[in-house]
């Protein structure tokens, strides 16, 4: 499981990368290979405020709907557009072009994980 | 023993022996005590010539449709049964199969519903159909709550106009308010038909659809476009309502028109009147929305060797994957009824469709024809307006009354409207089919006359 | 095994390529003058031919759906050992019964002296599933076990109401059916997931810290979705009635305990029977079903109208009662459905029906004792008509419950019920319901534990199933991802 160093990341398996006064926020390696293929994600409206642990969207396999959850409270700036006729691009770049929301918003003093926490969580729930 | 059952004493002794159990008692000892029996005052088993006679017996006294002259409509038609139907339903492995979950070895059921969701499409003018609801009065109920989700569950106000059945209104009011909406009804005008205008005065901007009916309770076929216009100048989603499917032979489905929902009840294809029950409810929207649309849904695919093959898709919104967030709580379609309507279709064919239609409104123009040159005491109630295979006749008494003599001619002449009330004048709705043949019609007029 | 050439079926839309016109159906002859559509009705209003609506002999719509009913399982093949869904037998007399003319031609608004017959009927079978539950009122309107659901909710919130009470809490428990969370908030309620105990059955302690006046009724399968019978259903009830709450269970495992137990004993408020699993009335492709509701007293006044009411020996309908939740569909129930249902249970009667659910319970035992073992059972309390084993042993090969499945398509039996309940990850619900005899029983355990041998010899085998099937593995991903739900023109010649 890919677990990249610079990012930060959720208990629910999100991944934070902060630019500048803004987040981006997409799902884990681990996250996208649980859910199975994605045939379709529902994403929020720009401008839509939502506070921390808030649904943020939704991403469905075949035969699994799960949410995803804003690490963070903010305002939605952007979301991924070319998810619409892509929606793989959560399994096969989940880190990259897969990124799902951009958030007004900040990482700072939240109760997230560096990488290496990350890596032990993932290790004691696959126990 | 019974051969239903799979196991006689002498198999469940083995297999006890083979669980090491002495006796059945033992499987069940998780049942507290206080809720066992020793067994069920009922009667005893009956074998098939008993159960054939005594269902034979509430059969024969009841008076079935084709027994007489029989000119019933009202939601429920009497249309032909191509005989190939019964034999293709008769068939094992359409009516002893399960839900095609199991795309591999369920092809068969899959590409019916194929064929049933394209045809229900191509008839109402809409890009997408699902594999069927329980019934029209509830594909009503579901599309009002689909109109309320496309809004977002900003607008709870619906409006109905009040001739759309009764029955399926009544039904509505139901679920209205565990559904969060607000049921407003417009009355037609005095010809019998749905005036855009009173739609766009009743609520403008605060509705989320606008429901209809066409051909409407009274039988008259109501102005698609014009209606369609002013839901839509009002913001709110144009629902039509079909419960005489038949129409859509010749009557271009609500979607031409800009309707964003065509729903209602597909009995007429080929489904039995079967006192009310299993009959086929239908669904029709745009593309645009069939994230949001209820039940059911085939969809085409390859299978791993690039065949063309179809499975059951968008899983995801139906109950068993969404739970609490379900776009519906339906779990069935109709399967076996969709199956009836799509046999009846093919072998109908579309331009067989077409001439079974218009012989219904050829038949049903030349009986309003004979009972307008009866004259009094009888009368069309809308003489003008359109109507395409029912429509309202009016005389002395009563309608329930006036069923009531006409069954005791020996014709029965349609379903009164004296329990189901509204703005129109007491009377029968008569409808008339493909099967009521010229001799049907002198039965019924030869009876209007003798009680004149 | 069936080896020979099966044709590829094109869609109805493919055939007669040439639209040339052919008549599948002789209609009767017009013997009225005939019109001009666009003459009598508004003209704009009237339809065009579709040229993509063809039309076929009589022989080519027989022989077309001939070949597609070649394509499919059927109970009438062999077992289908589905979980929660008692695929049992559906006897051709049920078939007879439910093609009566007397009953099949008649419209439900015809006056009341005309369908005194059809009305007896639905009386009959209503008593009769109330003698089967021990409940003093029965609904046979609603269309299928979901229905019922919803309707035995409406029910309780308008009980509630009369109490003048606003409850909008629903508990279920995470085992539960999809469809009692979706039916709570269907009907406008908040669905709350009770957690269930270490071995599967409801948490006492926890239905203890969640019943409370805001909770209107439990949502409970009995037994529930692993086989596993609540023992400590007399605790849950009074429990949940002592704090003002409703009893709602859902009767899809009632053919485990039909002429051995009753609900109403249980405190069930209201249950939904699934006519089309413990009554055998057939599945039909996926419908239609029939979920009539039985009611406790607290309910009774809150049935669906219009009710069935006998006055010594005639019939009427009830059409309006201020107390009822009002019509849950037109008119009343699926009836000929409803049919099939009576007589099954007139053939089966007393001693048969409750031999059924004995049968049942011993065949699931059957299957747990010979599988056991190969395959893991993750709750160890005893298994009732159905038994839950879950893929972990396999999962140890990268072989999971879905290739499990589909492996078993090809010993020519439909593979049990997977993925579900949600608590049991990888889960096989393994349900052979009575019908069968014992030996087709024992050949799918046989194949059952062939598969668990192939898996830790030839686990590809497994993964790479289906072989011997119509098509082979179905790309499910592909069709919700490319979304293509009715033929087009553009795609002739496919």
């Amino acid at each position: 499981m890919t677990v990249p160093d610079e990012l930060m990341y959720g208990r629910s398996h999100e991944w934070i990368r902060t630019e500048g006064d803004s987040v981006v926020v997409g799902i884990t390696h681990y996250a996208q290979d649980q859910l199975g293929e994605v045939v379709y994600v529902e994403l929020p409206d720009v401008g839509a405020g939502v506070a921390a642990g808030d649904e943020l969207g939704t991403l469905e396999s075949v035969k699994a709907v799960s949410e995803f959850l804003a690490p963070v409270a903010g305002e939605v700036l952007e979301v991924n557009g070319r998810l619409e006729d892509e929606p793989n691009l959560i399994n096969d770049d989940p880190y990259g072009n897969g990124w799902l929301v951009k958030l007004r918003g900040s990482a700072e003093g939240k109760e997230l994980l560096d990488a290496a926490g990350y890596r032990e969580f993932l290790e004691q729930e696959s126990a | 023993m019974h051969p239903w059952v799979g196991a006689g004493p002498e198999d469940r002794r083995h297999i006890l022996s083979e669980l090491g159990l002495k006796s059945i008692d033992e499987l069940f000892a998780s049942i507290p005590i206080g809720v066992c029996v020793d067994g069920l005052d009922l009667p005893p088993a009956r074998d098939e010539d008993w159960i054939r006679r005594a269902l034979g017996e509430m059969a024969t006294a009841n008076v079935s449709m084709d027994s007489v002259p029989s000119f019933l409509g009202a939601g429920v038609y009497r249309h032909v049964q191509p005989s190939i139907i019964d034999a293709v339903l008769s068939r094992a492995e359409f009516f002893t199969s399960y839900t095609p979950y199991q795309a591999e070895i369920s092809q068969g059921t899959l590409q019916v519903i194929f064929e049933f969701q394209t045809l229900i499409s191509r008839l109402t003018g809409l890009d997408v159909a699902n594999a069927s609801l329980y019934d029209g009065a509830t594909a009503l109920v579901e599309a009002v709550l689909f109109s309320h989700r496309v809004q977002r569950g900003k607008r709870d106000l619906v409006v109905v106009a009040e001739t759309v059945h009764p029955i399926y209104r009544r039904v509505l009011d139901t679920y209205a308010e565990a559904a969060g909406v607000e049921i407003v009804v417009v009355a037609p005008g005095t010809d019998g038909r749905l005036n855009p205008d009173d739609v766009r005065e009743t609520a403008p901007d605060r509705a989320c659809c606008v429901a209809i009916q066409s051909p409407n309770f009274l039988g008259i076929v109501e102005d698609l476009p014009a209606l369609a216009a002013a839901a839509h100048d009002g913001g709110a989603l144009a629902v039509e309502v079909v419960t005489e499917a038949v129409s859509l032979g010749l009557l271009a489905g609500g979607g031409s028109f800009g309707f964003d929902v065509v729903c209602g009840e597909a009995q007429s294809f080929g489904v039995a009147p079967g006192f009310g029950g299993p009959h086929l409810g239908f669904f029709a929207c745009t593309s645009k929305h069939l994230r949001q649309m209820p039940g059911r849904l085939v969809g085409e695919t390859v299978d791993e060797e690039g065949k063309r093959a179809f499975c059951l898709t968008l899983s995801t919104r139906e109950q068993h994957i969404r739970r609490a967030k379900a776009t519906s709580n339906i779990c069935t379609n109709q399967g076996l009824m969709a199956l009836a309507a799509t046999v009846w279709l093919e072998a109908i064919g579309g331009i067989g469709l077409r001439e079974l239609a218009t012989s219904c409104l050829a038949r049903s123009e030349e009986l309003k024809r004979r009972i307008a040159d009866l004259g009094d005491p009888w009368r069309i109630a809308y003489p003008s307006s359109p109507t395409f295979n029912e429509f309202l006749l009016v005389g002395p008494g009563t309608g329930t009354e006036l069923v009531a003599r006409m069954a005791s001619e020996g014709v029965l002449a349609g379903i009164p409207t004296t329990d189901w009330g509204g703005s129109w004048p007491d009377g029968v709705l008569v409808a008339v089919t493909e099967r009521n043949s010229a001799a049907d019609l002198d039965a019924l007029v030869g009876a209007l006359e003798r009680l004149s | 095994m069936k080896r020979r050439a099966i044709r590829d079926e094109p869609l109805f839309f493919e055939r007669n390529p040439r639209r040339v016109r052919r008549q599948g159906y002789l209609l009767p002859a017009l013997d009225v003058p005939d019109v001009e559509a666009s003459v009598v009705l508004p003209t704009e209003l009237v339809r065009e031919p579709d040229p993509h609506f063809p039309d076929l002999t009589e022989m080519e719509v027989v022989q077309h759906f001939h070949r597609l009913s070649q394509l499919n399982y059927a109970v009438d093949e062999g077992l289908y050992p589905l979980g929660s869904c008692t695929m049992k037998y559906n006897p051709r007399l049920n078939e007879q019964t439910a093609r009566l003319p007397g009953l099949t031609s008649l419209h439900p608004l015809q006056p009341q002296s005309q369908i005194q017959g059809a009305l007896r009927l639905i009386w009959e079978l209503g008593e009769s599933l109330k003698t089967i539950t021990g409940m003093p009122g029965a609904t046979l309107q609603p269309a299928a076990g979901a229905h019922g659901e919803l309707t035995g909710i409406l029910m309780i919130r308008k009980a509630l109401e009369a109490r003048g009470e606003e409850r909008e809490v629903v508990l279920a428990p995470d085992s539960a059916h999809g469809t009692n969370p979706a039916t709570a908030t269907f009907a406008g309620c908040r669905a709350q997931e009770i957690p269930s105990a270490a071995d599967g059955t409801i948490d006492l302690g926890a239905l203890d810290q969640m019943m409370d006046d805001t909770v209107a009724a439990l949502m409970l399968t009995v037994p529930n979705t692993l086989g596993v019978f609540e023992h400590q259903i007399l605790e849950i009830a009074e429990l949940v009635h002592s704090r003002g709450g409703f009893i709602y269970m859902d009767g899809a495992n009632l053919n485990s305990f039909v002429g051995r137990a009753l609900p109403g004993l249980m405190g069930a408020d209201a249950m939904h029977i699934n006519l089309h699993k413990t009554f055998s009335t057939p599945h039909g492709g996926g419908g239609p079903g029939a979920g009539p509701v039985t009611v406790s007293d607290a309910l009774l006044p809150h049935l669906p109208v219009p009710k069935v009411i006998r006055n010594d020996n005639e019939f009427e309908l009830m059409w309006d009662d201020p107390a009822s939740i009002g019509q849950m569909r037109g008119y009343f129930g699926n009836f000929l459905v409803l049919v099939r249902a009576l007589t099954y249970i007139w053939s089966l009667g007393d001693t048969g029906l409750r031999s059924m659910s004995e049968v049942a319970v011993l065949y699931a035992n059957l299957v747990r004792h010979r599988l056991k073992g190969a395959y893991h059972l993750k709750f160890e309390a005893p298994s009732m008509h159905e038994v839950v084993f879950d893929d972990s042993i396999q999962s140890r090969h990268e072989v999971h419950n879905v290739d499990i499945a589909k492996r078993l398509l090809d010993y020519g039996f439909h593979p049990p019920t997977m993925s579900f309940p949600l608590i049991v990850h990888g889960a096989l619900m393994i349900e052979p319901a009575e019908s069968v005899a014992p030996e087709e029983v024992e050949a799918f355990c046989d194949a059952m534990l062939a598969i668990a041998g192939e898996v830790e010899t030839d686990p590809e085998l497994v993964r790479s199933a289906p072989h011997d099937t119509p098509v082979r593995r179905v790309d499910e991903v592909r069709a919700a991802r490319n979304l293509k739900v009715t033929w087009t023109p553009d795609e002739e010649g496919a």
